[in-house]
């Protein structure tokens, strides 16, 4: 296949996201360097934009269907998609980095040229996955078992996470030593 | 209500003390976290942040009256102010434009000095700065260390081993550190070599940005250079990035102000005195203007130009002209126009009365 941009062969397939709808594009190597590079007014203000900008180094190299297929899986946790990811460059919650981890490995080091992190470690730290989400997913079946009028569903997780709140307060009593 | 009181002041950050004030603004260090019980912002339900908000805020007030942070702070429902507050916390540089601009339940609790704001649901659950005069990042570093260290002790934060403090946006995870310093480089600008620096501080990762974050034209030759990446090296290490490209950053401007002065005094002090001249005496200017002429003003303060006006004057003078803050002082909301004749007038109350015992700059 040709590039659309000049007459070398098309070498990188990007998929690039207009309103909402997928728009294929297939360029060479250096018509989809600067397609993907940042304009001198962009790198101004790099920052903001950065995440969406990468998300679409992602799209580098993966067929459409790939990333149709990629971009479906949603969070257990927070329900939130790949591709809602890719358009507005926020994650729905922690869970998401260890859900969608393969996925984020490549933009991370594109972004940090690092993925692992080396810095300040949380006196407290969360005991795991598993404890740390406990809340978000006991929270998030109370809604749902709110919106379908299951109330003693409900009352039943809301109990849940009071004991859940109160096993960590307890245990941040005791770590709380007056200085 | 603090904002009035606000208004008038100015900050620890326009102080114009502290190492290299002549050239550095201000250093500021800020850190993004989140609770590890919730969802980040963007899946939050409307109870999901008001109880984030209880829980943050709870936190800070038990701080407050534990005397680990200054008494003196102030809570601010940014939901609740209308336009020209919001606008007023961004001009001061105590929230961000998102912040302002975002729905829901979210505040930010500021001290009465302007040496810490902490916003509560912005892009993060929590994100905290702290704001020093002049080129001061390894104190604000302790400070900031410190603060999160006190607000961590009954809040568990998102953390994983591998990637750090967990952020909504990737570009902030790991240690969710943004260290930056506001330099004010005029003779660079004048000079045009402010374009070779942006782009060797891109080569070596850093991020450069107006005073408000804007694009390539900054207002008053005001750029803010902040590390770009946050993941794979300590927040020591990426505060010591920042802080030593600045002395070169000050070094270059000095030499293109030494070389303005050696080459074209006339054509210097012509240009720092017309601008004062026009600044004292406009009946009408725009804010674009006023920070332009401004900036010429301050470097001929620096160079010894203009002896009767004071630094701490012209800094507090670039954020006391902002529509917000012009409108805050004139106590109603004026339209454009309005606004300009406002400006100048504050302006010339300002410029002709000053001298370097003036009384209104405590």
């Amino acid at each position: 296949m040709k590039c659309q941009r000049c007459d070398r062969q098309a070498t990188f397939h990007i998929t690039d996201l207009i309103d909402g709808k997928p728009n294929e594009l297939h360029l060479c190597e250096e018509c989809a360097q600067s397609f993907l590079s940042p304009s001198e007014e962009e790198t101004a203000d790099v920052m903001p934009a950065m995440a969406g900008l990468l998300a679409q180094h992602l799209a580098v190299g993966e067929t459409a269907d790939e990333l149709a297929r990629l971009d479906q899986r949603a969070c257990p946790l927070c329900g939130i998609t790949f591709l809602e990811f890719r358009k507005q460059g926020r994650l729905g919650c922690p869970h998401d980095y260890v859900y969608f981890a393969d996925e984020l490995e490549p933009l991370l080091m594109n972004i940090h040229d690092q993925v692992h992190h080396i810095g300040k470690v949380p006196k407290r730290c969360p005991q795991g996955a598993d404890q740390q989400t406990q809340l978000i997913r006991l929270r998030r079946e109370m809604k749902e078992a709110i919106a379908t009028e299951n109330y003693e569903l409900a009352s039943e997780l809301r109990d849940k996470i009071r004991e859940t709140n109160n096993q960590s307060q307890s245990s941040e009593t005791s770590e709380d030593q007056p200085q | 209500m603090g904002l009035s009181d606000l208004a008038n002041s100015s900050g620890e950050w326009l102080k114009g003390s502290g190492p290299e004030s002549d050239i550095v603004i201000s250093s500021r260090i800020r850190l993004a976290r989140n609770l590890a019980d919730f969802p980040f912002i963007s899946r939050t339900t409307e109870a999901d942040r008001a109880e984030i908000e209880k829980i943050l805020h709870g936190r800070i007030n038990e701080l407050r009256e534990a005397g680990k942070v200054p008494s003196e702070t102030y809570y601010i429902n940014v939901g609740d102010l209308d336009n020209v507050d919001r606008q007023f916390l961004v001009e001061r540089q105590l929230i961000s434009r998102e912040h302002a601009e975002s729905d829901g339940m979210r505040a930010v609790v500021i001290d009465r000095e302007e040496r810490f704001s902490v916003m509560i649901n912005e892009e993060d659950h929590l994100r905290f700065q702290v704001m020093q005069s002049g080129l001061n990042l390894e104190s604000a570093w302790q400070q900031i260390d410190e603060l999160d260290d006190l607000i961590e002790q009954k809040l568990t934060y998102a953390y994983s081993d591998k990637l750090g403090y967990l952020t909504a946006c990737p570009t902030n995870v790991g240690t969710g550190v943004r260290v930056s310093v506001m330099l004010h480089l005029p003779a660079l600008v004048i000079t045009r070599q402010i374009e070779k620096v942006f782009r060797s501080l891109q080569k070596i990762n850093l991020a450069v940005r107006g005073l408000y974050g804007e694009g390539s034209q900054a207002m008053g030759d005001f750029y803010q250079v902040s590390n770009q990446i946050t993941l794979g090296l300590t927040e020591e290490e990426l505060t010591k990035k920042v802080a030593d490209v600045v002395p070169v950053l000050i070094d270059y401007e000095r030499q293109a102000r030494e070389f303005l002065v050696r080459e074209s005094r006339e054509t210097l002090h012509d240009r720092v005195s017309r601008a004062f001249g026009i600044l004292r005496t406009a009946q009408t200017i725009s804010s674009e203007e006023t920070m332009h002429l401004l900036s010429s003003v301050r470097m001929g303060i620096n160079l010894g130009l203009i002896s009767d006006l004071e630094i701490p004057t012209v800094n507090k003078l670039f954020i006391h002209t902002q529509p917000a803050h012009l409108q805050k002082l004139a106590g109603s909301e004026l339209e454009s126009n309005d606004r300009n004749i406002e400006r100048a007038s504050y302006l010339r109350r300002h410029l002709d009365i000053l001298g370097p015992n003036d009384p209104s700059q405590n």
